[in-house]
């Protein structure tokens, strides 16, 4: 059995698995209900000045694909609506029964130095592991100068966790926003700003839908829509190629990594770990399928790590930066043919009207009906792996490589590039 | 003494075992299923469809919501969509050719979902298409069952007046009178019949048969053109000693009963049944005597289970249904004093293609024996096109021997399927339609 056991900007939890700030945070009877289920820590829901705040009916929207519910999510709901008092007993309480559970408290306040001082304290008070401050959240706090507004500002996001540096001796994370053209400046900010760790990403600024009987986005407030924050599977790509960005980043570096977006088993979590994060939090997995989902993160990653023979997370943390290269260093030399497996092929044609409609004619079709059978033209096709991709059958189709005799080639050196070193 | 009564079940039971034997969609339910689809390129399951429907087309439209242009894709090719999508034997055509058919999968519910887009648009109760102007012309069209309407439909579409000649005393044919009632409950024949002759130009008259009431050389003096969609009103005989006494009946004639009773509990029904025969219509007298109370229904039929023209999920759902089927047994006699006591037959056994003797015999004691070893088409005596192996002559068109009448359905040679008979409907109208226009 490998160990799961998570050290983390000091703080230590018995697997990598944490709950994002979001509603499964939002109270103690969830969170108690989280620890029982196995997660490994909580960072609780976003705490504020009081009078708390008040949220709309309805709060969420949801793209369904293809019969699959939830693919992405999206919410127009605020930080914590209950009295801070509230949250910081529970939270106290709650750190107190589950001792080695992570606690963090997610915070957004004011970008003045009074009111963080004072959540500080108070926060510190409690027991909890750490604190995130919540520079992500793209509505409504956002407009009232809080959450995203200071996440797209890096000096704010410098001043600000250089404030809570200095006010606290907990671990101190920053939450950042995907709704930004460089994530490295916000990133660059917080490291700047003494941050142990970034958590990313936070949800992107959506509308999910229109109701196009009333013609207003969804989700609707009597009859009107707000854009909202994106999340659940369909980011997850998005989240790692930031959570990648920042972790290959030299003036980055030694600052963690929380990876966020779309997580829901244990093999996203292995990619987001293996592209630099040092744990992950999941938000809308659990709100889609309930704390059980951690039993299979757990299983599943320990008997895939088994498989690897990798002892502990750290093991395959950040295996996958060094293959993540600029195009330019990609081998153009590098060859691939498509090749169909005949005993698989179910003869359903779509890899031939892929290539022929949208790509390089590339598929042959011989026979007909039931009968027919689809071939590949090697001298047409150019290993983009699009039949692959649209092949509803597993491994029917693989990309071959041809052994060209070619050396490794990158773009720099080709000489087909009027700007190579070759070409002149 | 014969144990045949009526009342074997209550109402609620046999309202029950006579409800809509398949549970259509939901709207979600349907959604999902429809993402089954691959959307395969040319795909097979369009080829399988004798009316060509475009299934991959509609069946996407259902996924997305187009749940009405779904339908009427599936109308413009087949009128009877709706009566299909419940008794086409769709493991054998689409569903049969769909591409998910391998180890560990299944076939997309095209049936199903084909009933969930045309009950969505016969619930908007307004008939779809609309008639091109008056054109003048008038065609008469022999049997309202499946290709009978399907070829009016189409007829007075293009602006031809219909007149619709029926043997009985309502529409449908077999639907009405024929398929199961469990497949098609709640008079859903009548309902498709009246959204059919919506369209306007079609008038049906009833209890006027083709060579008893009206002659088909009248008909091409009286109207421009003629299509014969006849079905098979005869049966064929059993050829065994005893098949005239009581407690002995054809399947489709009991069937066409139990279809017109107002009250099942009134059927009298053996407590013990054989049934003779290998087709689908031996599979539902077997389903539906079960299903009015008989105890124990044997289904027996002369070679073997991969011969019989009922499919292999028709031989599941009888057998589930509690029908014993048993193979390579010849009918040799029927016995009894008044009502028949027991069937009896002879062990057989295949030898290169013919069947001979084992020499052991099975003697079946039993209340009722129902026929159903195959329908024929019953000839016309006067005036009648050009007839070969049993059925009328038609070209690819549905035309026959005579220049001015096509013919189609289960009359014409070919598959004997519901389909089937709309397709040759709907293509001799195509035909009929030229042939008035060009005249």
């Amino acid at each position: 059995m490998a160990d799961l056991r998570s050290n983390f900007a000091g703080i230590t939890s018995p697997n990598p698995f944490w709950l994002a700030s979001a509603p499964p945070t939002d109270k103690a009877y969830n969170v108690e209900r989280a620890f029982k289920a196995g997660w490994g820590g909580v960072v609780w829901k976003t705490l504020g000045e009081d009078p708390p705040i008040v949220n709309t009916t309805s709060r969420y929207g949801a793209v369904s694909l293809n019969g699959q519910r939830i693919a992405g999510f999206n919410n127009i709901e605020l930080i914590t609506d209950r009295p801070l008092d509230v949250n910081l007993q529970e939270i106290k309480q709650i750190k107190r029964d589950w001792p080695d559970r992570a606690v963090l408290v997610s915070l957004m306040v004011p970008c003045e130095e009074a009111p963080w001082r004072k959540i500080l304290a108070a926060v510190e008070d409690t027991g909890a592991d750490g604190m995130e401050l919540n520079f992500g959240c793209p509505h409504g706090m956002s407009e009232r100068g809080m959450g995203s507004a200071v996440g797209q500002v890096p000096e704010y996001v410098e001043m600000v966790t250089r404030w809570c540096k200095s006010m606290t001796q907990m671990p101190v994370f920053v939450k950042l926003t995907p709704n930004v053209t460089n994530i490295l400046a916000p990133a660059r900010a917080a490291r700047l700003g003494g941050a142990d760790a970034v958590s990313l990403i936070n949800t992107i600024n959506s509308i999910v839908s229109v109701d196009l009987d009333i013609m207003a986005p969804t989700p609707t407030v009597d009859g009107k829509g707000s854009h909202g924050g994106y999340c659940g599977p369909a980011v997850k790509p998005i989240a790692l190629h930031l959570v990648a960005e920042i972790a290959r980043d030299p003036e980055c570096a030694g600052m963690g990594i929380s990876g966020i977006g779309g997580i829901e088993t244990w093999r996203d979590a292995a990619e987001f770990i293996s592209l630099g994060a040092d744990n992950v939090q999941v938000c809308t997995g659990v709100m889609h399928y309930g704390f059980k989902i951690v039993d299979d993160m757990i299983d599943g990653l320990n008997n895939w790590m088994d498989s690897k023979e990798h002892g502990e997370v750290v093991d395959f943390h950040r295996a996958a930066i060094p293959n993540l290269v600029a195009w330019q260093d990609l081998n153009i030399n590098h060859e691939l043919v498509a090749r169909i497996d005949q005993d698989k092929c179910i003869k359903c044609g779509l890899c031939y009207v892929a290539c022929e409609d949208t790509a390089h004619q590339a598929i042959s079709i011989t026979g007909k009906g039931t009968d027919r059978r689809f071939g590949t033209i090697d001298a047409e096709c150019v290993g983009c792996n699009l039949c692959a991709h649209v092949c509803p059958v597993e491994d029917c189709i693989t990309m071959e490589a041809v052994d060209n005799g070619k050396p490794y080639l990158n773009w720099a050196q080709d000489p087909r590039n009027p700007n190579s070193a070759a070409a002149e | 003494m014969a144990d045949i009564q009526a009342e074997r079940l209550g109402a609620t039971q046999l309202a029950e075992n006579f409800a809509d034997v398949h549970r259509p969609f939901d709207h979600g339910g349907a959604v999902v299923e429809a993402n089954r689809c691959y959307f395969c390129y040319d795909a097979p399951c369009i080829n399988a469809c004798p009316t060509g429907i475009d299934i991959p087309g509609f069946i996407r439209a259902i996924a997305t919501g187009n749940v009405n242009g779904a339908a009427m894709t599936i109308l413009k090719e087949n009128i009877l969509g709706g009566s299909c999508a419940r008794v086409c034997p769709t493991e054998i055509l689409c569903q049969g050719d769909c591409v998910r058919n391998g180890p560990g999968d299944r076939a997309v519910e095209i049936g199903l979902l084909q009933r969930h887009a045309t009950d969505y648009l016969s619930a908007i109760g307004q008939h779809p298409f609309e008639r091109a102007p008056d054109s003048g012309k008038s065609v008469a069209v022999v049997g309202a069952g499946p290709a009978g309407l399907a070829c009016a439909h189409a007829l007075a579409r293009n602006g031809h007046d219909v007149t619709i000649f029926e043997g009985q005393p309502k529409p449908g044919g077999l639907n009405e009178y024929g398929i199961a009632a469990y497949k098609l409950p709640n008079d859903y024949a009548q309902g498709e019949v009246a959204f059919i002759t919506a369209i306007g130009g079609i008038e049906i008259r009833y209890d006027l048969a083709l060579g008893r009431d009206i002659s088909l050389a009248q008909l091409r003096l009286d109207y421009d053109a003629v299509f014969l969609g006849l079905g098979q009103g005869g049966v064929r005989n059993l050829g065994v000693p005893g098949a005239d006494l009581a407690g002995v009946d054809n399947a489709v004639d009991y069937i066409s009963k139990l279809r017109q009773a107002k009250d099942l509990g009134a059927l009298s029904v053996g407590a013990t049944i054989v049934v003779i025969g290998g087709g689908n219509t031996a599979i539902d007298i077997a389903v539906q005597t079960k299903r009015l109370g008989a105890e124990d229904v044997t289904l027996v039929y002369r070679r073997g289970p991969e011969q019989m023209s009922a499919t292999d999920h028709e031989q599941d759902f009888a057998q589930t249904n509690g029908v014993r089927i048993k193979h390579w047994l010849r009918p040799v006699r029927l016995e009894g004093d008044g009502n028949v006591t027991a069937a009896v037959f002879a062990g057989v056994r295949l030898e290169g293609d013919g069947l001979v003797d084992t020499g052991v015999e099975q003697n079946i004691p039993c209340d009722m024996v129902f026929k159903a070893v195959g329908q024929a088409f019953v000839p016309l005596t006067d005036d009648s096109p050009a007839v070969s192996g049993g059925r009328i002559d038609a070209d690819d068109m549905g035309q026959t021997s005579l220049s001015d009448v096509w013919a189609g359905g289960d009359c014409v040679a070919g598959e004997d399927l519901t389909v089937q008979a709309v397709q040759d409907g709907k293509v001799a109208a195509g035909a009929i339609h030229k042939f008035l226009v060009g005249s």
